[in-house]
């Protein structure tokens, strides 16, 4: 019967065919670590900011006059609402805490290198439009920090010559932020923006698939295939890696749970104290700090004197994450297999992005602007050495197998 | 490399004050949420004392009944003063703009003033005041300076006047220091309750769910095992 429902499917879509090609029959390398929990992570993430942003949804206001009474009317009266609330808010972060991993996964295993370059944009774009969706989401609860923090990243862009005002003007639909720049936002956070991100995310997986997953050792198990035309060092990802995924998403949610039922304020760095305050355009905050996700990339604008060269220079901090694939120009992928000056240059990579994090989240002050500005320069200074040496590489010798 | 290295020197110290934020001395709070009594003297202070002015208008009267275990009988006897139903929103009766005539600003909301300035800043606000003539309402306010509000508990305290070494004694007031210090315990308790209501509520689910992550972890470490034996 079951049979007969599925043959009947299968002469009319390829269902059996591509649930083997993506998941029964996907030859996945059998070296994963610690490091490739955080891609199913992300998935996992995604799907809980899907269904907590629409239960929530269903009882939040996006007027400025009725948004934050809205959020605690949520936390009070709906039920379970603090726990949807909670949930969306903490997963927020926790999207960016597995994205960064994820992507330093990527850094040390070479995982942008040739085939991956169109695997490693498109995981770019999902970045990029998930800051613009966790920064338009922040508005929405319409506190003090939401207000103040999108003022004032909304006239960074009124620092681009000629069209800079009209920009800001277009984008806020008003000359300070009001409840019209609340509707739009709503509207993006809830509809458009998830709508490109799904989209990207399936782009994602589509080219993984194509050209096949990396692994830590950074060597291509498809070079070594059996007389089935199965690679050697391979196994299929259901049931080895989901069963092994489920391991790492019970992992996670342990970790996940404890921010979200002990700590859901994340010490008030996921939700910001000021934020328990309605906006108020007449009373700007002392400090004014944005999220802990975007810290690094606005310690970089804060440390550059000039407003449109320190608007410049955050643009390319995250744009240059773009063309890494063609700056790291080393045949060899994997971290275990590369010079001593590449694991140093990524070291101090990860330092300068903490550090930076670090002072962005702090007041900004003569002495800690110089040291964000060194760390800004080490920042850009990780990329530019690594295409100066990537070229004539003392590298390791990379095995014919993966290790295990 | 000289500036580097002076960068370096400053910036722990500056690291740790930012960390700080302000620098005025903050009492310790230490509230028990779990003590529903304190908790109703805390409520009984705020509608007697401050609910005239001030609202905690996101929360319900119904809501801070059940979980004060307060009856529905006392709650509207004894603590609604402004003629609502009980599962009606705690405003208050004082029209924004008129308030923000007589005081310069309308007093604010406090239903969330505990999870925007912190327990111990409000305990420390409130036993914070002293006389100062050059005020409007002739107070002061160590941890708030040039506050825009009366000494409303001044009957209860009396009125604190700041000695030499900067500490406050209170003299003429109907309550002795200690009672004093634990009637503001007990308000600002209620206010962090109000700003959070949920906190025990979701302590408590939360040990149920970390109980059942940890065993379904455990079944998960083992299923991963039992199915990459044959893995070499």
């Amino acid at each position: 019967m079951v049979k007969n429902i599925i043959d009947w499917i299968d002469a009319r879509i390829p269902m059996t065919a591509t649930y083997n090609r993506h998941v029964g029959q996907y030859p996945t390398p059998k070296n994963f670590n610690f490091w490739y929990f955080f891609g199913s992570l992300a998935l996992l993430v995604l799907v809980n900011q899907l269904l907590t942003g629409i239960w929530l949804t269903m009882n939040y206001v996006p007027t400025a006059e009725g948004a934050f009474a809205s959020v605690e009317y949520i936390m009070r009266d709906v039920e379970y609402g603090w726990l949807l609330r909670y949930m969306h808010s903490t997963g927020a972060s926790a999207f960016f805490v597995v994205i960064y991993l994820h992507m330093f996964r990527g850094l040390l295993y070479g995982s942008y290198q040739k085939p991956r370059e169109l695997l490693w944009l498109f995981g770019m774009l999902i970045f990029l439009v998930l800051m613009a969706e966790a920064f338009m989401g922040y508005l929405l609860p319409w506190g003090q920090m939401s207000y103040w923090g999108a003022q004032v990243i909304i006239s960074l862009f009124g620092a681009i010559p000629v069209i800079g005002d009209d920009l800001t003007l277009w984008i806020r639909g008003d000359y300070v932020i009001s409840g019209a720049t609340l509707n739009r936002f709503f509207a993006l956070h809830v509809i458009a923006l998830p709508l490109v991100l799904v989209v990207l995310v399936f782009l994602h997986l589509i080219a993984l698939h194509e050209v096949g997953s990396n692994n830590p050792d950074g060597v291509e198990i498809k070079k070594n295939k059996d007389e089935n035309g199965w690679p050697v060092d391979a196994i299929p990802f259901h049931p080895y890696y989901t069963v092994k995924d489920i391991m790492g998403v019970a992992g996670f949610l342990i970790v996940f749970c404890y921010v979200l039922f002990f700590m859901p304020e994340g010490g008030g760095y996921f939700l910001e104290k000021p934020n328990f305050e309605a906006a108020n355009p007449m009373k700007t905050p002392e400090h004014i700090a944005p999220v802990w996700y975007f810290t690094p990339f606005y310690a970089i604008l804060r440390a550059i004197p000039d407003k449109l060269l320190g608007v410049v220079g955050m643009g390319l901090s995250i744009a240059v994450l773009f063309i890494l694939p063609w700056l790291d120009r080393c045949k060899v992928k994997s971290i275990r297999y590369r010079s001593v000056i590449h694991k140093i240059n990524i070291a101090q990579f990860s330092v300068s992005f903490i550090v930076l994090g670090y002072l962005g989240v702090v007041p900004a002050t003569p002495e800690l602007t110089i040291v964000a500005r060194i760390f800004t320069l080490t920042y850009f200074g990780f990329f530019v050495a690594l295409w100066v040496y990537s070229k004539n590489e003392k590298t390791k010798p990379e095995p014919t197998r993966v290790t295990h | 490399m000289k500036k580097l290295l002076i960068a370096l020197v400053t910036l722990v110290p500056s690291l740790a004050m930012a960390a700080s934020g302000h620098n005025v001395h903050l009492e310790s709070a230490n509230v028990d949420l779990h003590d529903t009594a304190s908790l109703e003297r805390g409520l009984d202070l705020f509608q007697n004392y401050c609910s005239g002015c001030h609202s905690t208008q996101y929360q319900r009267y119904e809501r801070v009944a059940t979980d004060l275990n307060i009856s529905v009988d006392d709650m509207r006897n004894k603590y609604i003063f402004t003629g609502s139903k009980i599962g009606e929103l705690m405003e208050n009766s004082i029209p924004a703009a008129d308030a923000a005539k007589w005081f310069g600003a309308a007093p604010p909301d406090l239903t969330l003033v505990a999870r925007v300035r912190g327990a111990d800043w409000v305990y420390s606000y409130l036993k914070g005041f002293y006389a100062d003539e050059s005020r409007p309402f002739g107070v002061n306010n160590t941890v708030f300076p040039l506050v825009g509000m009366p000494h409303v508990l001044q009957g209860l305290q009396g009125l604190p006047v700041k000695q030499e070494d900067g500490t406050l004694v209170a003299t003429g007031g109907s309550m002795t220091a200690e009672e004093y210090d634990q009637a503001m315990r007990d308000l600002t308790g209620f206010l962090v309750y109000s700003g959070d209501p949920v906190k025990l509520e979701r302590e408590a689910l939360g040990w149920w769910v970390l109980g059942f992550l940890f065993i379904f972890f455990i079944i998960a470490y083992f299923l991963k095992k039992e199915y990459w034996k044959d893995v070499h």
